[in-house]
């Protein structure tokens, strides 16, 4: 485009005032500006020794746990549809056949690939039973990307570690729809 | 041999002092630029290997280890001579700077000993002449660095380098003149002793030279608001966008080392040296104790200036380059001339009639300074030949619009 098409449209400038034209309004102006944020209050989170404040745990969306049930055992029936939901592809579930008489099956190994995890939450959502979660752990790392794919141990773990400051959600959402919603004796059968 | 051995202390007293001062004031820059964003800046790195932090004093180590470690990398399209040879030119003048730069004379009250003169080059009568001549060395390692880089960023940094300094140098340099006609020397000790005996500084008989040479020294050190050298948001790193490692290190610190060297000048010239009233004593030669608060007073005078410098950084924007010629051309050029007249035409016929008429007379030469200021000032801003609009004039646009629609 040239500059004399017709199509360009001109904004004119307003001209220099007085202001402008002497640069001392403005240098001052400038320099106060500086002088009131370098005695002013500092935004820096002292990060290892102080963390951020997380409005809320509950919806935050870091590490993955799998959660426990009643009995400690892991809560997952190995259905797959979180692995099928995941966008990422990082979920690995090997199923087995469940020793236990409440369900079917359970996952033999369960793998998160952090790595590839785009922390979307959708295996959360498509959790049948709430057995996968993400927790409000924000700065994970690892020294090889070995370290960084969690196994069911692992991430069981997790759930250890973080369970007392960030209660399973099912457990809420029972609260939660016990009284208010109709369809809550349908979600007490669940398996568990 | 006394001589050499002397020269010898001195020479590794300012260089270790110059490379230690330059690697802690980029941590004082890195820290003042945080308070300035809010941030708190590198406070973590202290003594190696311990959990000790000391307030981040570790950091200009860090760095240094970083930079020498790093890569090297010469791309292939280098010229390698000038490639190599450009950053040390280049650091090299930066640091045969201080050669001149005084401290003051100090009688240790040995007998037999003659009072040392805390310089590099004592007694050089040329020391004024001599800083400009060497500091204007820069600019040829600027452009061989950026020509050797074949490359279009850094060509462009090199050649806004050059017309900059270059431009830059001739409002200093009469800046500088009318200082050294009031002072009536070339040697720097002489103009602070000038400066120390009266007991005025020189800010205040020729505010308008001290603008004019505080806005050129910012632009030869190629600092905020004048660094379209390497403007990162327009020539990625300007003129030293190929280099790498410790090639790059020597090209920041001669950098570094031409802010300190303006900031050192800005003292001496302006802002009266080692002398501060009442602390200092007024005398050319001082004892041990004296000499020491002296070094103190001048040193910290120093400090405050850089720290301006860093303020400064994060408080105006950018220059357009045309606006940047313009400010040197026709502004900072014919205020500083006109200060340099006005300072000739007191010496020359008004200072006679004053020492009969009996009035303070470095009083009366400040009011009148600080008038002349005044009445510069305004004369730009009504003139104001810096606040150009660069579009293409639409009417001229238009027309030849027309002229070719005609054809």
């Amino acid at each position: 485009m040239k500059s004399d098409d017709k199509s360009i449209k001109w904004v004119e400038e307003p001209p220099l005032g007085l202001a402008g034209r002497s640069y001392v309004p403005l240098l001052v102006g400038g320099i106060t500006t500086t002088l009131k944020h370098l005695a002013g209050p500092k935004m820096t989170v002292e990060s290892p020794e102080q963390r951020h404040a997380i409005v809320d745990p509950l919806g935050y969306r870091g590490v993955h746990r799998l959660n426990r049930d009643a009995q400690g055992r892991v809560k997952c029936v190995a259905c797959f549809l979180c692995a099928t939901a995941c966008p990422a592809h990082c979920i690995d579930i090997v199923a087995a056949e469940s020793p236990w008489p409440d369900r079917e099956k359970y996952p033999e190994s369960f793998t998160i690939d952090e790595l590839r995890c785009i922390f979307c939450g959708m295996c959360e959502e498509a959790c049948p039973v709430d057995a996968i979660e993400l927790t409000s752990l924000y700065d994970l790392s690892g020294k090889s990307r070995e370290e960084m794919i969690f196994d069911k141990a692992k991430l069981l773990s997790v759930y250890d570690q973080t369970k007392d400051a960030e209660p399973m959600r099912s457990a809420q959402a029972d609260r939660a729809t016990d009284s208010a919603c109709p369809d809550s004796g349908e979600r007490g059968e669940e398996p568990i | 041999m006394y001589l050499v051995i002397e020269s010898l202390i001195k020479i590794g007293v300012i260089i270790g002092g110059l490379m230690g001062a330059a690697a802690y004031l980029v941590l004082v820059e890195r820290r003042v630029a945080a308070w300035i964003q809010d941030r708190r800046g590198p406070n973590r790195v202290g003594i190696p290997l311990t959990e000790i932090r000391l307030f981040g004093l570790g950091q200009p180590i860090a760095d240094g280890v970083k930079f020498i470690f790093k890569e090297e990398f010469v791309p292939g399209h280098v010229d390698r001579l000038l490639y190599v040879a450009a950053p040390m030119v280049m650091f090299v003048a930066a640091t045969v700077l201080f050669a001149a730069i005084p401290f003051g004379t100090v009688d240790l009250g040995i007998a037999g000993w003659a009072p040392i003169n805390l310089v590099v080059v004592p007694g050089l009568d040329v020391g004024i002449i001599y800083i400009v001549a060497v500091s204007s060395i820069a600019v040829y390692g600027v452009l061989l660095g950026s020509w050797a880089s074949n490359n279009k960023y850094a060509f462009f940094g090199g050649v806004r380098s050059a017309a900059q300094l270059i431009s830059y140098e001739i409002p200093l340099g009469v800046a500088i003149l009318g200082v050294v006609l009031a002072s009536g020397s070339l040697r720097l000790e002489a103009i602070v002793e000038a400066q120390a005996e009266t007991g005025v500084w020189n800010v205040l008989t020729q505010p308008l030279g001290f603008l004019v040479f505080l806005v050129a020294s910012f632009a030869e050190s190629g600092r905020l608001p004048f660094d379209l050298a390497e403007s990162e948001q327009e020539l990625v790193g300007g003129f030293h966008t190929e280099y790498s490692g410790i090639k790059l290190m020597m090209y920041l610190v001669a950098e570094y080392l031409h802010m300190i060297a303006g900031s050192f000048l800005i003292v001496l010239l302006f802002l009266g040296g080692w002398h501060f009233w009442g602390l200092t004593g007024d005398g050319p030669v001082a004892g041990i104790g004296v000499a020491l608060v002296r070094i103190a007073v001048f040193l910290a005078k120093v400090l405050a200036v850089i720290l301006f410098f860093m303020i400064a950084r994060w408080s105006w924007p950018r220059f357009r380059f045309d606006q940047l010629m313009g400010l040197a051309w026709k502004v900072m050029l014919p205020l500083g001339l006109v200060n340099l007249v006005g300072v000739a035409v007191w010496i020359e016929y008004l200072r006679a009639p004053l020492a009969v008429s009996g009035l303070p007379e470095r009083l009366v030469m400040a009011a009148a300074g600080w008038l002349l200021l005044g009445v510069a000032w305004l004369a730009a801003m009504a003139a104001a030949p810096s606040a150009r609009d660069n579009r293409p004039d639409l009417s001229l646009v238009a027309r030849y619009r027309d002229s070719r629609e005609a054809r």
